[in-house]
């Protein structure tokens, strides 16, 4: 039986994003439909050729970068990839950030409006980062 | 027999270990079996798990100097 999990994302810290990304991928791949909202200071890392990535919050943070942790946009494209996840930038901070649709990571899928989101969330476990 | 497929997630953490595998596991044919080799302790309980809930074979899971080795068999 499938299940519903809606995550949003709105920090742009590195913490916050390695587990909002290993939520989307360990759920996707153990059957649930997931949906990702990206906004706020999360959008920005999703940006093509980001010269930065994420600041760590503390010292779980700093850690996560000296050892071999999957990267929170690897697990997201594994999520989309291996597990079907749909993954949107929220509309709103498209916007806001003045970006294309081009100068995104290709496996996003379009912005989202949250009227959508809200929609398709309904009834089902919502986690927000 | 059909040699058994070894994906080598050693130095990765979770869920790292289990992202490979599922990444091999789509390549392999039903009836194949997988094996994955980890040293991080939190797939070596967390991939036995996944593989119960998507419904393959747990073969074996076992720890051998530091290393823990998970095998399944592709059932879908």
């Amino acid at each position: 039986m499938s299940n519903r999990i809606s995550i949003v994302v709105v920090s742009g810290s590195l913490e916050r994003l390695q587990m909002a990304a290993m939520m989307a991928s360990v759920g996707a791949v153990s059957g649930n439909d997931v949906t990702v909202f990206l906004s706020m200071n999360a959008l920005q890392h999703f940006a093509k050729g980001r010269p930065a990535g994420p600041a760590p919050e503390g010292p779980f943070g700093k850690l996560l970068l000296e050892k071999k942790a999957p990267g929170f946009k690897q697990l997201f494209q594994s999520a989309a990839e291996l597990g079907d996840a749909k993954i949107h930038p929220c509309s709103m901070a498209v916007d806001v950030l003045a970006l294309e649709a081009s100068d995104l990571e290709p496996w996003l899928g379009e912005p989202l409006g949250l009227t959508k989101f809200l929609a398709d969330a309904h009834g089902g476990q919502v986690w927000s980062f | 027999m059909a040699e058994r497929i070894v994906v080598d997630a050693r130095g990765s953490f979770c869920p790292g270990p289990l992202m490979e595998l599922i990444a091999r596991l789509k390549f392999a044919s039903v009836g194949d079996e997988v094996e994955v080799l980890s040293t991080d302790k939190g797939s070596a309980a967390d991939i036995p798990e996944w593989v119960k809930k998507v419904g393959h074979e747990l073969l074996e899971a076992r720890e051998d100097a530091g290393v823990w080795h998970i095998a399944l068999k592709k059932l879908k």
